[in-house]
């Protein structure tokens, strides 16, 4: 799979979808017993190896759709296809990176990423090597032993990124992992994962508020709209990776930067 | 080594100064207000009748102690289990926790005398006493320490399809050891307490129990013997569990 490199993105549209949200409804029963509509008819199409980015206002339901994507919700109308299949239980082989990198202090920093390897009931010993070559693919591998505590926040999150990749899934769900972040450490986060996924080609869905962080990531960028939540406009970013260097064609850049943060807007004046 | 010597006595050294300015304090207040020994005895009084009835005191020293920690050994047997079950079962959750909290409002001063009229004199009634009180912080601490794993991290793992005994093994037990620890350290010093409370209702021997003898006299000084070694006691006890602590899960110091 790494040896196939990026792939122009005029294939994107005809490669097939790992998950399809067909007219998908959340309907959650608040604290107060009334019934709260999160998502309302929502139709995303996941397709193979593409960086899918969902933007838009806060309380728009994304967090909601990744925890329907992985399983962990059931749509309370429509459906989800998972590879053409209807969804019957939670996905098996996925990566999730949620905002807050939830390492256990009690763990050194390679013990947590091997946590998924423990759970799963692995072969420690077999992942050991794959560890320590992903921490040192983001500059971590001085750290190996050390408590999560001695690293910074952002450090933490490659820490979470890396134990989100130990067992090579296919498909990585990550929830504002860079949103705790300071802008500069976001930054410099955003460009590796873009690297990462240059480098080995696995679906993403990538849930943010970060407009800049959505062009610099995505080959499709959906915009929700506000609660319910639903797909007010897919918009493909069309320009090449990597995009650390495609970012030197700034008017570009900018453009889709403003389109997408129209398109939020309106929702806030309309 | 110097460094160290001196931050341990820039650490120890506030409390110390503290305590003996209250012991100077102590031994002024009674020679300007020219209070009767009976009354407020002056701290060197009370080294006195210590040092005159040293050979009384060990005794004494070790039955109460030895009530305190098998009262906390008893209370951690029970309400740790507990805590796990009630957080592993949220329908015992709702059945136990009601009845503990029940419990809890009952003041177990006050059952004091029924357990010495169940169990007796010995140092049996004593240890229940202690390990009574003891179980609610106990309980109530391990039981949030094991509910105050992240919902995120929780989800993570049930994708992993995590066992509930993963869950617990991995997860929940080591999130709860700094809990369960602040729980236990409330507890030994409660312990303390009630192992004292029932040697008050009826024993004969302990600190308590001498405590009573002396007031009994209007041996005052001996009175205050037994409370300073109760706190001393009091205090080496939190430290031991503290130092426990630090062994087993140095994470959880905040250092």
């Amino acid at each position: 799979m790494s040896g196939l490199g990026p792939v122009p993105l005029r294939a994107a549209a005809i490669r097939p979808a790992i998950l399809s949200l067909e007219r998908v409804g959340l309907v959650y029963e608040a604290k107060d017993g009334s019934a709260v509509e999160a998502l309302a008819s929502v139709d995303i199409e996941v397709r193979q190896n593409e960086f899918l980015v969902i933007v838009g206002p806060s309380g728009c339901g994304k967090s909601t759709l990744l925890k329907l994507m992985v399983g962990l919700l059931r749509p309370s109308s429509g459906r989800i296809l998972h590879r053409g299949e209807p969804m019957q239980e939670m996905l098996k082989d996925v990566g999730m990176v949620a905002q807050s990198p939830l390492l256990l202090p009690w763990r050194s920093v390679v013990d947590n990423v091997l946590l998924p390897i423990e759970i799963l009931r692995l072969n420690r010993k077999q992942y050991l090597p794959q560890a320590h070559r992903l921490l040192e693919s983001v500059g971590l591998e001085g750290f190996a032993e050390k408590s999560p505590r001695a690293l910074s926040g952002g450090m933490q999150q490659r820490v979470a990124l890396c134990r989100a990749l130990i067992t090579d899934p296919p498909l990585l769900l990550m929830d504002e992992p860079f949103a705790a972040l300071d802008a500069l450490t976001r930054d410099e986060m955003a460009q590796e994962l873009a690297r990462i996924w240059e480098q080995r080609m696995k679906t993403v869905v990538f849930v943010t508020h970060g407009v800049a962080e959505a062009v610099l990531l995505a080959d499709r960028v959906i915009v929700m709209s506000p609660r319910p939540g639903r797909v007010a406009r897919e918009i493909p970013i069309d320009l090449p990776h990597p995009r650390a260097e495609a970012r030197r064609q700034r008017a570009r850049f900018a453009e889709y930067e403003e389109t997408i943060r129209d398109f939020i807007f309106s929702f806030k004046e309309a | 080594m110097r460094k160290r010597v001196l931050r341990l006595a820039g650490h120890y050294a506030p409390p110390t100064l503290l305590v003996a300015a209250l012991i100077v304090a102590w031994h002024w207040v009674t020679v300007w207000f020219d209070i009767s020994p009976i009354i407020l005895p002056a701290p060197l009084a009370v080294l006195e009748a210590g040092i005159r009835f040293r050979d009384l005191l060990p005794e004494q020293i070790l039955v109460t102690v030895t009530e305190t920690i098998l009262g906390l050994v008893v209370s951690l047997a029970i309400a740790v289990p507990l805590a796990i079950l009630v957080v592993w079962a949220p329908l015992l959750r709702r059945t136990i926790y009601p009845v503990i909290l029940a419990g809890q409002s009952v003041p177990k001063v006050a059952l004091a005398p029924l357990f010495l009229i169940w169990i007796g004199y010995g140092i049996v009634s004593k240890v229940l006493i202690a390990a009574s009180i003891a179980f609610f912080p106990i309980m109530v601490n391990t039981v949030a320490g094991l509910s105050l794993v992240e919902p995120d991290l929780l989800d993570m793992v049930r994708v992993l399809r995590a066992s509930t005994l993963q869950t617990f093994l991995k997860i929940r037990i080591p999130t709860a050891m700094p809990h369960f620890f602040s729980g236990t350290k409330v507890a030994v010093t409660l312990a303390v307490i009630g192992s004292v409370v029932g040697e008050f209702v009826g024993a004969d021997k302990g600190l308590g129990y001498l405590m009573m003898a002396a007031g009994s006299q209007m041996n005052t000084a001996m009175v205050f013997v037994a409370l300073v070694i109760l706190s001393l006691t009091g205090v080496i006890l939190f430290g031991l569990v503290e130092l426990v602590q630090r062994l087993t899960c140095p994470w959880s110091t905040g250092e």
